[in-house]
């Protein structure tokens, strides 16, 4: 099959969704790949390049033809126009957000697949373009605020003076967050972070920045399971606005990297708190694109406040540094591209049975496969890696109902023997049962470091046999004495022996 | 009125009532030692409760020397082997325990066939079959019989395994659950039949049945299994204590015996959790882990480290965590860890133990170890409370290990582990492996843990491996 790779259509565009590297990995995937003359352009990756590697370069027509066409940003009405029907579009679609879209790429019979959709797990990592432009963007952010800051962000104590360190406060602990604050950490400056998910503290502090503590018990909920964050809740919004506005006056550099899939993004720096911060400082928008998280930001651009703060609404963070990207961008293709070419022959097929697979394709041949089923992912990562290797189905609790079943049919096995047991029997039986549920509860919650000696004091104590034996030692027949007598010298043997290794044991167990 | 007869009865339920606490007492660090007390206490009322009877009952010169003897000979072999054991032979000597009560419930048993029924015109004989309990006694023989001989032999057979005097490698039978299935129909036929007809070659075939049967349930389970195979044969001693106490019409045997057996299957119970096995399969002996399919698979190169760079990576690790396994109990080297343990700490190294539940061949055996040792039992963590610090772990001394930290179970569904919880130790960020050479482990899965980037082969006994470490921090 053809893939083509078309030139960006969207003005200012900088990214190319395949560089001369990653062509070459779709070619070996068995692909014939056509570049559009100038595609790489802005992201170093000239026509001489690809074909220099081996990639063919084509007219906008030639690559627009093609089987598969790979592009970074989601197509225009005109670019839909000029897919062929049967073809596969794999782009950044936004399909949450675009329903007008979905209805084009429906009508032109093509199928659809948005590298934004990829299921946030484990496997599917290596083709998440959100995580790896998140990544790009997020350093970038920091590089911005740094050009714009008029100081340096690393404290020294100069013959000219004790220069003091920047202080950057990042919202959002998300890839983008995490990114800037190890950039930001990395150039000297105090990082301070925080995020509503209270589990990503440690890895807040794994980059080198302080998580900020908000102790309220109000936040508990907020993990969703998709592996975002949710928008919060009134009462939890109240609670954490002193603190970002405490956190911003305090701080000379704000990254804010909140966003909420779907839903415009959370205003959570006020105009009085950017009012009240120092002239001088710098706010990076992260969230730009959907509205921002500070009260002023413009997407795209750059405004200073009255009182000298800078903000930035910059919503190409990650196209700034074009090279890059692009190549993690077509990094992410070639990983979707070898999911989907499990045979390496150059034919791309689709397994609906993956739920990768699954959930980034939004549009069928012509049929609309939008929204997917929800794929459960904890933001928590060991969870996320049990969620994709263990395919066995969990095992369901039994319901109230049939347990009350299986208890009423042994309650009424047991009324059975016990009712029909001759009368000597019956005093026996009860005890017998008692004691069963008393062993059970008994021992509920054994400490682990006590398996062993609690076993060895049971053996000890079932040596308890010995009365038997002790019982019918007295018999007069010799056969029952000695038999007995060996029984009871087993018995003995166990009793004593099982004690005192117990005791023994239990002597060593000792705290620091 | 105040009797010896009403006085035993009295002092049957208090003995009950004091292993009851023992039971409850072992479950805590704090109240375990108490609790042993309390068990020694409760059997030692039991015993003399029991003396008592039977002198009051009239016994002969004879048999009372006997008893005193047998007792006096039973508590010095007992004690005395209670003190020479080695720690790492503690599951050893808990099987071989276990298969003298089986056999002492089985003799009880044919003392009870030879008191009863072997007279059928004998006053008890007679006064049985006045209460119409007759049958039911012969029933109870027979059961008695038939769990405590599947106890003996099913004990032997892990003693020799464990003790390597017999290969531990699971016994494939063709249709083994055939067979075990078999010898319980045959026992339900033999029992109604005896119950009928109580003839001596009926007890004798139910006998040699629940004896074979005995074996091939324990010899058909790998060697890895066998923590839970032990801990199971605990509750099958129980049951069987269980059932002389119906035969015997004994109040406190039957307690007793509930007690220890259904204590024994909760136990195993937790144990086949942890193993991912369902508890039914276990209890019907025929889980061995099925040969795995041949393993041809390309795991690449693993990479040797010596014990300087090793005693270098942990001199400079900020947080390490220790994960033992059997072979730190064959090698002996518990000392020298705990030696480690506490030279780590001196420099301020955070050190902590991860125990897998079925760590060793015994149930909570690692912590005996590390105990024996002295390290304190604060920093020994089990499985859920140290798998989530993993990740942030700057070295994993992997020591005697194999299977309970095999990637394998958590990432390969076609792996005859899969879904065994296992210590995620390749989260971390140095993975040090103690190691006699690449063999496989128990189970018998290659382990993709040792092909790891960040894993590190150190071969060679681990005692003596451990004590290099030492000696280059120094």
């Amino acid at each position: 099959m053809l893939i083509g790779i078309p030139r960006e259509s969207k003005p200012g565009e900088t990214l190319v969704a395949a560089t001369a590297k990653t062509a070459t990995q779709l070619t070996n995937l068995g692909y014939d790949v056509i570049v559009e003359s100038g595609a790489g352009a802005h992201a170093d990756q000239a026509d001489a390049a690809f074909v220099e590697a081996g990639v063919r370069v084509g007219t906008t027509e030639e690559v627009w033809a093609a089987d598969v066409v790979v592009k970074v940003n989601a197509p225009t009405d005109d670019e839909i126009g000029r897919l062929r029907r049967g073809a596969t579009i794999v782009s950044m679609m936004a399909p949450a957000r675009s329903p007008e879209l979905i209805e084009r790429l429906q009508a032109a019979g093509v199928t659809a697949l948005a590298m934004d959709a990829v299921p946030r797990i484990s496997r599917a990592q290596s083709m998440d373009v959100l995580s790896s432009m998140a990544n790009v963007a997020g350093y970038r952010a920091v590089i911005e605020a740094a050009h714009e800051f008029g100081r340096m962000f690393t404290g020294q104590v100069t013959a000219a003076g004790k220069i003091p360190p920047a202080r950057v406060f990042v919202v959002g602990a998300g890839v983008a967050g995490l990114a800037a604050t190890g950039a930001a950490s990395a150039m000297g400056a105090i990082v301070r972070a925080f995020d509503v998910r209270p589990e990503v503290a440690e890895q807040v502090e794994s980059m080198g920045a302080q998580f900020v503590e908000l102790d309220s018990s109000a936040f508990e909920d907020a993990k969703s399971s998709d592996g975002y964050a949710k928008e919060m809740t009134p009462e939890q919004e109240a609670a954490t606005a002193a603190m970002y506005d405490e956190e911003a006056r305090a701080a000379d550099i704000v990254v804010t990297t909140a966003l909420i899939p779907g839903r415009p993004a959370p205003k959570l720096i006020t105009a009085e708190t950017i009012a009240g911060m120092r002239p001088g400082s710098v706010i990076v928008d992260m969230a730009a694109a959907n509205g921002g998280n500070a009260a002023l930001t413009q997407a795209d651009q750059r405004i200073v406040t009255d009182n000298g703060v800078t903000i930035l609404g910059y919503t190409d963070l990650a196209g700034r540094l074009a090279a890059q990207t692009s190549q993690l961008y077509g990094t992410n293709v070639v990983n979707l591209l070898k999911l989907l070419t499990p045979e390496k022959d150059g034919v791309l097929t689709l397994d609906f049975d993956d739920v990768v697979q699954r959930g980034l394709t939004v549009v069928r041949d012509g049929e609309s496969t939008w929204p997917p089923p929800a794929v459960q992912v904890s933001a928590a990562p060991q969870a996320s890696a049990k969620a994709v290797v263990t395919h066995k189905e969990p095992k369901v609790p039994m319901s109230a109902g049939k347990r009350l079943g299986v208890v009423a049919a042994a309650a009424a096995a047991l009324f059975g023997l016990i009712s029909l047991a001759p009368e000597g029997l019956q005093q026996h039986l009860t005890v017998f049962a008692l004691a069963i549920v008393v062993g059970f509860y008994v021992i509920g919650h054994v400490h682990h470091a006590l398996h062993t000696p609690l076993m060895s004091v049971t053996n000890a104590i079932s040596g308890i046999i010995v009365v038997g034996a002790l019982l019918q030692i007295g018999d007069d027949s010799t056969p029952i004495m000695v038999l007995a007598a060996v029984a009871t010298l087993l018995a003995s043997i166990n009793i004593f022996g099982g004690f005192a290794v117990t005791r023994r044991m239990l002597g060593m167990f000792s705290r620091s | 009125m105040l009797s010896i007869e009403s006085a035993s009865t009295a002092a049957f339920v208090v003995a009950g009532l004091l292993f009851i606490l023992a039971l409850a007492g072992l479950s805590k660090h704090e109240t375990a030692r108490v609790g042993n007390s309390f068990g020694i206490l409760g059997m030692a009322i039991a015993l003399l409760a029991t003396i008592a009877v039977a002198v009051d009952g009239g016994i002969d010169a004879l048999p009372l020397v006997l008893l005193i003897a047998t007792v006096l000979i039973g508590a010095a072999i007992g004690l005395w082997r209670a003190r020479v054991v080695e720690m790492t032979g503690m599951p050893e000597l808990i099987a071989l325990l276990h298969s003298f009560v089986g056999l002492a419930a089985v003799l009880v048993g044919w003392n009870g066939y030879l008191h009863i029924e072997h007279h059928p015109h004998g006053a008890d004989t007679a006064a049985l079959e006045a209460a119409d309990l007759l049958g039911v006694h012969s029933a109870e023989v027979f059961i008695g019989v038939f769990i405590g001989a599947v106890t003996f032999t099913g004990s032997i057979v892990a003693f020799l395994k464990l003790s390597a005097r017999m290969k531990s490698s699971p016994l494939m039978l063709p249709g083994k659950n055939i067979l075990n299935l078999g010898a319980l129909v045959v026992f339900a036929a033999l029992t109604v039949w005896f119950v009928i007809d109580p003839t001596v070659w009926l007890l004798v075939a139910v006998t040699a049945i629940a004896l074979l049967l005995g074996w091939h349930l324990v010899a058909s389970i790998g060697g890895g299994d066998m923590p839970v195979v032990v801990s199971m044969l605990n509750s099958y001693s129980g049951w069987a204590a269980a059932a002389s106490g119906f035969l015997l019409g004994n109040d406190l045997l039957i307690i007793t015996g509930a007690l220890v057996g259904s204590s024994g299957a909760y136990l195993s119970y937790i144990m086949c959790k942890a193993m991912n096995r369902s508890f039914i399969s276990v209890i019907a002996g025929g889980f061995g882990i099925e040969a795995g399919p041949a393993d041809d698979k390309d795991y690449g190169e693993h990479k040797e480290i010596k014990a300087d760079e090793a005693a270098e990576l942990l001199a400079d690790a900020k947080s390490v965590v220790i994960t033992p396994g059997y072979g730190m109990a064959v090698a002996q080297a518990q000392y020298p860890v705990a030696d480690l343990t506490a030279k780590l700490r001196a420099k301020g190294v955070d050190v902590r133990f991860g125990i897998h539940p079925v760590a060793g061949r015994l149930p909570g055996h690692m912590n005996v170890l590390l105990a024996e040792a002295k390290v304190p039992y604060d920093i020994v963590l089990e499985l859920d409370e140290i798998n989530g610090d993993l990740a942030a772990t700057d070295v994993v001394l992997v020591i005697g290990a194999n299977d309970t930290v095999n990637p394998a179970a958590a990432e390969d569904p076609s792996s005859p582990i899969a879904g065994m919880p296992v210590l995620e130790v390749w989260n971390a960020h140095d993975v040090i492996v103690f190691k006699r050479s690449m063999a496989a482990g128990y189970a018998g899965v290659q382990n993709p843990l040792f092909f790891r980037d960040n894993t590190k082969m150190l071969f060679g006994d681990a005692k003596d491996r451990v004590e290099d470490i030492l000696r280059a921090l120094d």
